[in-house]
């Protein structure tokens, strides 16, 4: 057992497709909520499988896509600060923001960084005692538990020249957002590896309160089929539930250890998702006890307000209103390679995974 | 000769001299040095003639090292040109305090490979410049091959119809997985070498066997995914790729998952794609199997009058997308 | 969102792990995960192992799959 090419097994996929094709009776619009599976979806070409009546909508589990244009301000603000180093995540390194995006300032002097993980961040501060690393923290709650294990660590070790720009962010609170939005939707294929830490608990509101389908799936393609097909027959047999596809990874509760990781370092607050707004308690900030790790109290950085450029639908794009080939800034003026909207930036984005496998001829 | 190249080794004196004639002329076989200009013989036929600048770090890589990548590298652009490789011009610009041993090391392997590949370093040049006005050492390559009137259509792309052939001659991205993961620190529990080869003598023997060859190009930066968009732009013609044929390597695909790249992507220092007419393919690709550099050849697809300008992979897993020109530079993700 | 990948443990170090995703071989922090053996397969997210993966529920998954095509076929 590898838990990958087994789950990619050609006939299984086929004989899925066509189980899809024939449970399905009507039109249905199903939203991913996680950019991995807008990725996983276009790279094994799902779409060419399913009947036209089955449309897939792409949400907001971009963490990249969500970041908001000051938080990207504030980065780069930081990374031209004396002495300071940023260690961040390759996603971030092309997120343009008001005047520049994190490589541009590279270009420009910043010292800024590649890691693979927090944890790789806190080593680069161990082994340069001078340099004042930042780690920007983004990502959902698979993400956030290794932060907080790193800051746990920073703390333990004593370590000063550490610290933390955070804005990490839950999901749930933002799907709710999307549901009272009045984007139409009739099931959620929930987020996998979200639902790794948090269990499929997180997601009970949803049936429970707005009689939506939700099945949390893999990333391979017989889970995101599996997924679909679970989501008709709830819709058929009308008994919306939490049903959980993804069940080699994900249970119930979920990762007890790594939810007290985050708890503990943690705590939730508003937050404001590119394109969503402020969405209450749609995010983590550091508890009290941790201030010393926080970037943000730590350094004095100031920067003007912006608003993203008002012709750029990012916004609707996230919350499943419009297709990204309904932005006239769309393979025009927003391309991977010179992105306006942060959906164009990350390989997970609606906008990036539109442009480089679909139809844009 | 001392330890480390200084300025004054860029001087243009004494110590110019002795570093040139003590690390590279010896090794090179060049008969006079000294001149400004080689002075070749060429039969009266085509050239063809490129430029590239080597500047990998490290300098010192799993399956090869900067010099034997600036031979490779300029033999390979002639050689799908369609021409035989004959002679290089090298330029090198070291940062002082760049190590003699280290400078020797990677002349032996430019001789090395030069001699492999039948082609003679002829003239060059050697800079010094101060710390930090370079990284270690940068080699510029430039080669002249002769090419025969019968294979000036082969760069051109001009002889490619629907139903012609593509083939590779094996596996994706070990190169560009390699330097990755040398600059990482990251190992593999079977290492992992670039493919870094030249390719002039399969391809000779390919275009002496077969006259079926309409298109080739040698597969460095942007991979597999950037040629096949050229050729399909060149063209005007669609490529249909079939996922499952392309060769690509467990750990290359491994690394690549977790980093969230695209293995067919990603950079190959010793790969070629040949376009072959469809009855000759099968030719092509025994004789392409025959040689070291080819063992692993398959073929991995086919040119058609569908979706002209696009590249479509049909997937190992049977869905259909695009396979599109990569964009920037890939960097590492989380998601 | 969250790229996490299967990997094989290799080999362990307190609690920190060398683990294997098809031949490459990454470091993994072990903090959120209990009881990993050599050999076993976690889900690596970003530095870290995020879950145990369960071979019995993924047996059980491919077997339910394996037997809806078996019907489709018949």
């Amino acid at each position: 057992m590898k838990y990958v090419d087994e789950f990619r097994e050609k006939k299984l996929i086929m004989n899925l497709a066509d189980q899809i094709k024939r449970s399905a009776t009507g039109e249905y619009t199903f939203m991913e909520v996680c950019g991995g599976h807008t990725a996983a979806i276009h790279r094994f070409g799902i779409p060419s499988l399913l009947p036209p009546g089955i449309k897939l909508i792409s949400g907001p589990g971009c963490p990249v896509c969500v970041t908001a244009v000051d938080y990207i301000d504030r980065l780069i603000a930081l990374s031209f600060t004396r002495g300071v180093a940023v260690a961040t995540f390759g996603d971030l390194m092309r997120v343009p923001g008001t005047v520049s995006s994190l490589s541009e300032a590279r270009a420009g002097g910043a010292d800024i960084r590649v890691v693979l993980s927090a944890y790789e961040a806190l080593e680069i501060a161990w082994s340069h005692h001078d340099l004042n690393v930042v780690f920007p923290a983004i990502g959902f709650e698979t993400t956030a538990p290794g932060t907080a294990v790193t800051v746990l660590k920073a703390a333990s070790e004593g370590t000063e020249n550490f610290f933390v720009l955070n804005a990490h962010k839950v999901m749930p609170p933002a799907m709710e957002e999307i549901i009272r939005g009045g984007t139409h939707i009739d099931g959620f294929i929930c987020p996998g590896h979200v639902s790794v830490i948090t269990g499929s608990s997180a997601f009970e509101f949803i049936p429970r309160n707005y009689s939506l389908a939700c099945v949390i799936t893999g990333f391979e393609p017989t889970d995101i089929l599996s997924a679909i097909l679970m989501l008709i027959r709830q819709i058929s047999d009308n008994n919306p539930r939490v049903e959980i596809q993804y069940n080699r990874a994900v249970t119930p509760a979920g990762n007890v250890k790594a939810q007290e990781f985050m708890n503990e370092v943690f705590e939730p607050c508003d937050a404001e998702w590119r394109g969503l707004g402020v969405i209450n308690s749609g995010g983590l900030t550091l508890r009290e006890k941790f201030v010393n790790f926080d970037a943000g109290a730590s350094f004095n950085i100031e920067v003007p307000h912006h608003e993203p450029d008002p012709v750029c639908i990012c916004g609707e794009i996230l919350r499943g209103v419009s297709r990204p080939d309904e932005c006239v800034l769309f393979a025009t003026a927003c391309m991977p390679v010179h992105p306006v909207g942060a959906c164009m930036v990350s390989d997970e984005g609606a906008c990036n995974a539109f442009f480089k496998y679909h139809v844009h001829e | 000769m001392s330890e480390k190249i200084s300025l004054s080794h860029g001087g243009g004196g004494r110590q110019t001299h002795d570093l040139i004639q003590g690390v590279f002329t010896k090794r090179f076989g060049m008969k006079d040095p000294m001149t400004d200009s080689a002075i070749l013989t060429v039969p009266s036929a085509m050239i063809a003639f490129t430029t590239d600048s080597y500047v990998i770090d490290p300098i010192f890589f799993p399956g090869g090292n900067i010099g034997k990548l600036a031979i490779c590298g300029t033999v390979n652009d002639l050689a799908v040109s369609g021409a035989d490789p004959k002679y290089i011009a090298a330029a090198f610009i070291i940062e002082e305090g760049f190590g003699t041993s280290d400078l020797e090391k990677i002349a032996s392997s430019m001789a090395d490979e030069a001699e492999a590949a039948g082609v003679k370093i002829v003239t060059g040049d050697t800079k010094v410049v101060e710390k930090g006005q370079c990284d270690r050492l940068f080699i510029t390559t430039t080669g002249v091959g002769i090419l025969r009137e019968e294979y000036a259509h082969i760069s051109s792309a001009n002889r490619v119809r629907s139903g012609d052939r593509l083939i590779i001659n094996g596996s994706s991205g070990n190169h560009a997985v390699t330097i990755l993961a040398a600059r990482r620190n990251l190992t593999f529990d079977v290492p992992l070498i670039s493919d870094c080869a030249a390719l002039n003598h399969m391809i000779r023997k390919v275009l002496d066997n077969n006259d079926g060859v309409h298109f080739m190009r040698d597969l460095t930066r942007g991979g597999l995914a950037a040629v096949l968009n050229e050729l399909a732009a060149m063209t005007g013609r669609g490529i249909t790729v079939e996922e499952d044929s392309v060769p690509v390597d467990e750990p290359v695909r491994g690394l690549c998952e977790i980093l969230g790249f695209d293995p067919l992507a990603m950079a190959n220092e010793g790969k070629v794609i040949v376009v072959a007419a469809p009855g000759e393919a099968d030719k092509i690709l025994n004789i392409m199997r025959s040689c070291p550099e080819g063992k692993d050849s398959s073929i991995i697809g086919i040119v058609t009058e569908e979706r002209p300008g696009r590249v479509v992979l049909n997937s190992s897993t049977g869905g259909t997308r695009f396979l599109d020109m990569p964009s920037g530079i890939q960097l590492p993700r989380i998601c | 969102m969250c790229l996490s990948v299967p990997a094989r443990i290799v080999s362990v170090d307190g609690e920190m792990a060398d683990v294997s995703v098809g031949g490459a071989i990454f470091r993994a922090g072990l903090q959120m995960v209990e009881n990993v053996r050599v050999g076993d397969y976690v889900l690596l997210h970003a530095g870290f192992a995020i879950e145990k993966l369960n071979e019995e529920d993924a047996l059980e998954t491919l077997r339910l799959l394996k037997e809806m095509d078996d019907a489709m076929t018949e």
